[in-house]
């Protein structure tokens, strides 16, 4: 039943799409607003399914490969994800009423937007091969085609025609999976998958696309370079959706393969997600402190944060290789917690990005400044989810990042010394991490929304409209309500972890006091509500005694400034000089960071210059090989586009003759 | 009535640690300018100071926003609920349940991003230069910290203090390579977490090697008031730690009577006295070090840390 109707809202979205193109511009607002409430009771729909059904629901449609059809399930884990993914898109749509306005190319994103929301969910509620790759190819597509939408500068044209590189190589590397595990009876049915059980060297080799698949779609260090250049170049609630909705459906589709259909996981498997996940989580946040433009830095961010969560997953296939269940559920419940928060916390600090950028169309951090004054209602949502990506309690990553700790700690029982050694330091990498992600989000909002303005724009900002401040304020509250209340969060979360591993934690809504008690109560808890309520109580206890027993006059007057008034919000510090000291102990050897200054000599009145150097090693090494090697390969490959038909055809006729003597020495 | 006892260990400990904050900077204070063979301000005068701060007007940057007014509030409370969590004089704390270890760190780790928030707010260099160096030095010691509290959690299998104590004090601790260690990166932590020398000078006024101070710098009146004590609660709050995780001795158990708990605060009180004259006399004896030697001294708290938890993951399953 709910898979029908998710399936016909899904049609809806198609229809929207449609209807996009044939009618008038001046129905921008109706149709973010269809998409909000199709996106709403898509909601509805899984979030039910979710909590009450505890049963699959499965549907076969008569379309797609004739012998095959379209097979749909909805069980819990998908609709886990079709509730990350729905909350992501009804905020999205809704924010997109008041922001979409300001489109001066409507066309170019309407017909996508409905297209790329239908992609993500029939992803996840795709039950064969068949059509999961299709729906994966629509949401990229659609995407690519919302990344294009500002087609006019040669950036965005270069993010996309990377991004169209990375998605096609992720498809392709998805797809051969596919055609390992259906074998070679082509059982592409994820029924039959489940039901085979793949060598462990055949299974290996799936993890590896899978890796390379998905893990490219969720920007996975070192497949992660067209990531920081696409989100940020499509329209701001795109942005929101993509960092924080589609590379979720990644993380989903590396669940579903990894845990559902490669069968018992061997345990160096664990040290390659574990080694990526640590490897994301530190360059992405590293990459961040270096960015200067707004949406860059919190897409390098989100590298940050899937490398968290896949630091989740690997723990929990060490753990299950090893036979410790309750370790393995600890580690996929944080994984999946930290999913939804980060999926909310991204939704708003990209909304709150957008209405930067319609306020005072600078993306430039180092061209903002004070907009707390003029845009109070961005400045306060943002603010709070700045908090809560920071991982400070009590807003909801700490109380992932949380549990993620308490995973590592169970780790000293793993009998290899591959993982003895490693889950250690990746404990390091995470806590580090999470560190400077602290250190890039102060830096984020002390420049842009702090401050004096450093521009005519910025000084003259306005506040958004009511729609994108709506959304953030709800957005950001939500955060704050998942850390608060952990412990309900989690027991939502118990039926997808039960449908992956067969078993679930304990409930955490019966502790008293609504803490949450991963393991035992002697040995770790932790209460969002109390720790809320004792920071509100002291601020307040705090705030009366100073009003009561102290002098409560406030004269304003101009800054002090230890004597040195500066007349120039110039002079004030920058987004490239707060990341200075992070940059000189972190970057020199990861990104050779050198600083060059130039000093006139006295008596010339030139001025000195300083000139910051940057080289991002990955893409030096890993990807420019390639290019060039693509390059010179093509070069020299050109004399075959001249040849005349003769040539051709007895070129096609060896070709044949090569390939039927190879087949003949195989068999 | 076990309720309301509980209740009132955990209220005696929220005011005392607020009302001993000042002292334990003042005997800091004292004890160092004895040391330089100075009269020293009394032990008393951060009171004082306190108080002379509370009957001055705050003057306010003409730009600043409500979140530098907001601030000091926030940096209080959350460091208070931090420092009300470690146990002092007895262990059995009613709410110590509600936050562990690594909460903890976080609550402090909230405080400070709030605080270089602050620095930056109202737009000037001295500020921002403040903010940039403390979330450079907060980059290393948060990881080194999480990694001490790695190594306790898995020695006495939990990450909630109380029970770590309660391990401590029991026989089966016994001398440990990684107790050690973890002792001489949480004292380096501590040290750069205060802003104390050779990380920072809490005396300091002069621009370029202040971190803690030029961040509040614009504050004045009440809200410099709030920030000190602060401070002072955040110096108490890691002498606090260090004493009842690696001296618990004469921490009062859990729902003890009277007469455990004098003991206890008696024994703190000495713990609390001792902390202060060894940090007194270790920042006599050392100069500070420049900004950018920081990163190797918190760098190597942090591979201290590493290092106690890597030889216990290696030395045994739990």
């Amino acid at each position: 039943m709910s898979l029908a109707l998710a399936l016909s809202c899904i049609a809806a979205l198609f229809g929207l799409s449609v209807t996009a193109v044939l009618v008038g511009r001046r129905t921008t607002r109706l149709l973010y607003a269809a998409s909000f409430v199709i996106s709403a009771i898509l909601l509805v729909v899984s979030a039910f399914h979710l909590l009450t059904e505890s049963l699959p629901a499965l549907l076969v449609l008569p379309v797609g490969l004739p012998w095959l059809g379209a097979h749909f399930r909805l069980d819990a884990v998908a609709s886990f994800f079709l509730v990350v993914i729905n909350l992501g898109s009804a905020g999205a749509s809704f924010y997109g009423i008041g922001y979409g306005a300001h489109e001066r190319e409507p066309f170019r994103v309407l017909p996508f937007y409905p297209v790329f929301l239908a992609g993500m969910n029939l992803v996840v509620l795709a039950d064969d091969a068949f059509s999961f790759l299709l729906s994966w190819e629509l949401m990229s597509l659609a995407s690519w085609a919302l990344v294009m939408a500002h087609h006019r500068s040669s950036e965005n044209r270069r993010a996309g025609y990377i991004y169209l590189l990375m998605a096609s190589l992720g498809t392709f590397a998805l797809l051969l999976a596919f055609g390992l595990l259906a074998g070679a009876q082509g059982g592409y049915a994820f029924a039959a998958m489940r039901a085979s059980h793949p060598t462990p060297l055949l299974a290996s080799l799936a993890l590896f696309l899978v890796l390379v698949g998905a893990g490219s779609k969720a920007g996975l260090v070192p497949l992660h370079v067209w990531l920081p250049l696409a989100h940020p170049a499509a329209p701001s609630h795109v942005s929101a959706l993509m960092s924080g909705v589609m590379t979720k459906v990644a993380i989903y589709a590396v669940i579903r393969i990894v845990f559902d259909f490669l069968g018992p996981p061997v345990w160096w498997w664990g040290i390659v997600v574990l080694s990526l996940g640590g490897a994301s989580a530190l360059m992405g946040v590293l990459y961040a402190l270096f960015e200067i433009d707004l949406k860059r830095v919190l897409a390098y961010s989100t590298i940050e944060n899937i490398g968290f969560i896949f630091v989740g997953l690997g723990l929990a296939i060490a753990f299950r290789a090893d036979g410790f269940a309750a370790a393995s559920v600890l580690a996929l419940t944080a994984a999946l917690f930290h999913v939804l928060n980060h999926s909310l916390l991204k939704s708003v600090l990209f909304f709150g990005s957008g209405a930067v950028l319609t306020a005072t169309g600078e993306r430039n951090m180092e061209a903002l400044g004070g907009l707390i004054h003029r845009m109070p209602a961005t400045a306060l949502a943002v603010l709070g989810a700045c908090a809560g990506i920071s991982a400070l309690p009590p807003f909801n990553a700490f109380a992932s990042e949380w549990l993620t700790f308490q995973a590592i700690l169970l780790s000293p029982r793993l009998p290899q010394w591959g993982l003895k050694l490693l889950v250690p330091a990746i404990g390091a990498l995470l806590a580090l991490s999470v560190a400077l992600a602290a250190a890039c989000f102060v830096r984020v909002y002390g420049n842009a929304f702090l401050g004096r303005a450093r521009s005519a724009v910025a000084a003259s900002a306005r506040e958004v409209d009511f729609f994108s401040r709506l959304t953030m304020l709800a957005l950001a509250t939500l955060c704050l309500l998942a850390g608060i209340f952990p412990g309900l969060v989690m027991d939502a979360i118990g039926p997808a972890v039960q449908s992956v591993l067969s078993s679930k934690m304990a409930s955490q809504a019966s502790v008293p006091w609504l803490s949450i008690v991963p393991i035992a109560q002697s040995r770790s808890s932790y209460n969002g509500l109390l720790v809320f309520l004792f920071i509100m109580l002291s601020a307040g206890m705090a705030v009366l005694a100073i009003h009561s027993l102290a002098n409560r006059k406030t004269r304003r007057a101009a800054i002090w400034d230890c004597g040195y008034p500066d007349g120039s919000p110039a002079l004030q510090y920058s987004a490239g000089s707060f990341s200075q000291p992070i940059r000189r102990v972190f970057g020199t050897v990861l990104f050779r960071a050198r600083e060059d200054i130039t000093m006139p000599l006295p008596g010339d009145a030139s001025p000195a210059e300083l000139e910051v150097r940057l080289t991002d090693v990955i893409w030096e090494v890993l990807y420019e090989p390639i290019a060039g090697a693509v390059a010179y390969a093509a070069e020299r490959l050109n004399v075959l586009q001249f040849l005349t038909i003769r040539r051709y055809l007895s070129l096609v006729f060896f070709a044949l003759v090569a390939l039927l003597v190879v087949l003949a020495i195989w068999r | 009535m076990a309720l309301i006892a509980d209740l009132a260990v955990q209220g005696a400990q929220m005011s005392l640690v607020v009302l001993l904050a000042p002292a334990a900077t003042g005997i800091v204070r004292k004890a160092k300018a004895r040391l330089l063979r100075r009269q020293g301000p009394p032990v008393l005068q951060p009171y004082r100071d306190l108080l002379r701060l509370m009957r001055k007007d705050v003057v306010l940057a003409e730009n600043a926003s409500w979140l530098f007014r907001a601030a000091p509030y926030l940096i209080f409370a959350a460091t208070w609920v931090a420092a009300a969590l470690v146990p002092t004089f007895g262990a059995g704390l009613l709410f110590s349940w509600s936050a562990d270890l690594i909460a903890i760190t976080a609550l402090l780790g909230s405080a400070r991003f709030f605080l270089a928030l602050a620095g930056m707010d109202v737009g000037t260099s001295f500020g921002g230069i403040g903010s940039s160096r403390e979330v450079m030095i907060a980059s290393l010691a948060e990881p080194a910290m999480i990694m001490i509290v790695f190594s306790l959690a898995l020695l006495a299998g939990s990450t909630q203090l109380s029970t770590i104590a309660e391990y401590m004090m029991s026989p089966q601790v016994g001398l440990r390579v990684t107790l050690g260690l973890s002792f001489v990166a949480l004292m380096m932590v501590g040290i750069a977490e205060n802003a104390r020398i050779p990380v920072d000078n809490p005396a300091t006024h002069l621009e370029l090697t202040m971190v803690h101070e030029a961040m509040i710098f614009e504050y004045s009146g009440r809200h410099l008031a709030v920030l000190e004590l602060a401070a002072y609660l955040k110096l108490l709050l890691y002498i606090s730690l260090i004493a009842c995780v690696f001296a618990p001795w004469g921490l009062a158990p859990a729902n003890a009577g009277w007469a455990t708990l004098t003991i206890g605060a008696a024994a703190y009180s000495g713990k609390l006295l001792l902390g202060c004259l060894v940090l007194a006399g270790f920042e006599t004896t050392i100069a500070k070090m420049r900004v950018f030697r920081v990163p190797t001294f918190l760098g190597a708290a942090l591979m201290l840390g590493l290092l106690g938890t890597l030889l216990l993951f290696v030395s045994r399953g739990l």
